[in-house]
């Protein structure tokens, strides 16, 4: 071993990390040479000199100090489970629109039983008008609305000609 | 059962603060050292270590045991240290007049001289340890963080080597050099204790 190769291994040697293999090879260099075995002695009491430095204790607040700076860490809110929470965030705010537009009545579809009923009602009266069998009066349906209530003699207002069942009686 | 430094970061990731405590009853002292060895002042490596502290909360989520928790850890305290001292303001403090020698005080907890201790003896021995510092802090950066890591903190080599960031052989180089300029530097206190050994040698 040369003196430059012992360099590298006196430190492993001295902090007794060095396998036997190792150690012997710095031990038998130092048979050989008296400065590298001085420095490995000096080396020694230097470790022991750096010893001397006393430790010192943390203060008596620090504990104290640690933890109240930890505690007023921001804890973790239920999106930041999330890995992409404005990901998460659009995801949820589609999912709540589409059930709000699946709950919205369409325009063309069944109405509520009260409606329901009246209109059935006033169907039944537009039904039974006599008016509707002439076609003039269809043609013109818009007077319909200028009907104050179901007419119940329709015939009434009609000319002989158009009454019902009377068809063939005029002739 | 004890649990390793890996498994406390675990359940502290978990949620558990109570292993948080753990963790920072562990390294509260090997750290604050750490820093104080780094930086010098006592004030200036609490704060450093309260931010170490602080970091690795708040990195719990993203831990993952891919290298040691010390490994980690020491790597966040280097990194705070060096930029503080980089950063020069706490050195402006120390060479300042009146605020460093205070702080100095407080840094070196000392027992009290007994009463049968003279003086003089009492501040050789202050002299003695702040000569000691003195020559640490004059390492070059790398060199005092490989000291203070293999030293006092007794890590392995691969250990150091990744907080260093640097091969283990290289690492074996550069605590040879460190070694070196702290040996010619401190020569009086290691050729006394050389002496004295010798001494006690050829009593025995």
């Amino acid at each position: 071993m040369k003196c430059e190769d012992f360099s590298k291994e006196l430190i492993g040697y001295l902090d007794r990390r060095a396998n036997s293999a190792e150690r012997r090879q710095v031990e038998e260099h130092f048979t050989e040479c008296t400065a590298c075995r001085t420095r490995a002695e000096e080396f020694r009491e230097l470790w022991s000199v750096l010893e001397e430095v006393p430790a010192v204790e943390p203060s008596f607040g620090f504990d104290a100090r640690v933890r109240q700076r930890v505690a007023a860490e921001p804890r973790p809110r239920w999106f930041g489970l999330v890995p992409q929470p404005r990901l998460a965030f659009s995801m949820a705010l589609l999912f709540a629109l589409s059930v709000w537009m699946a709950k919205l009545p369409p325009s063309n579809t069944i109405p509520t039983s009260a409606s329901t009923s009246a209109e059935s009602e006033q169907f039944q009266a537009i039904k039974d008008l006599g008016v509707l069998d002439n076609y003039e009066v269809l043609t013109k349906f818009d007077a319909l609305s200028e009907l104050d209530a179901p007419a119940t003699e329709p015939s009434e207002k009609l000319p002989p000609s158009h009454r019902p069942g009377d068809t063939n009686g005029g002739a | 059962m004890v649990r390793s430094d890996v498994q406390l970061m675990l359940d502290v990731k978990a949620g558990d603060d109570a292993s948080f405590d753990f963790l920072l009853q562990k390294y509260r002292s090997p750290l604050v050292n750490f820093l104080y060895r780094m930086v010098r002042d006592t004030a200036t490596a609490e704060d450093l270590a309260q931010e170490v502290f602080l970091r690795v909360y708040r990195a719990r989520k993203q831990y993952s045991p891919s290298a040691k928790f010390t490994t980690w850890m020491f790597r966040i305290a280097t990194n705070l240290a060096l930029n503080s001292l980089r950063d020069n303001r706490y050195r402006k403090m120390e060479t300042s007049i009146d605020a460093p020698q205070s702080n100095e005080e407080d840094a070196a907890p000392r027992e009290l001289p007994a009463r049968e201790m003279r003086i003089d003896e009492h501040l050789l021995d202050r002299d003695r340890c702040d000569f000691i510092r003195r020559a640490i802090e004059t390492l070059p950066e790398k060199q005092r963080v490989a000291v203070l890591l293999h030293k006092y903190e007794e890590m392995d080599y691969g250990e150091i080597a990744k907080i260093l960031e640097c091969s283990e052989s290289a690492l074996k180089s550069l605590l040879f050099r460190a070694y070196e300029t702290l040996r010619v530097q401190l020569a009086p206190l290691v050729g006394q204790r050389v002496q004295q050994r010798a001494g006690e040698g050829r009593l025995s």
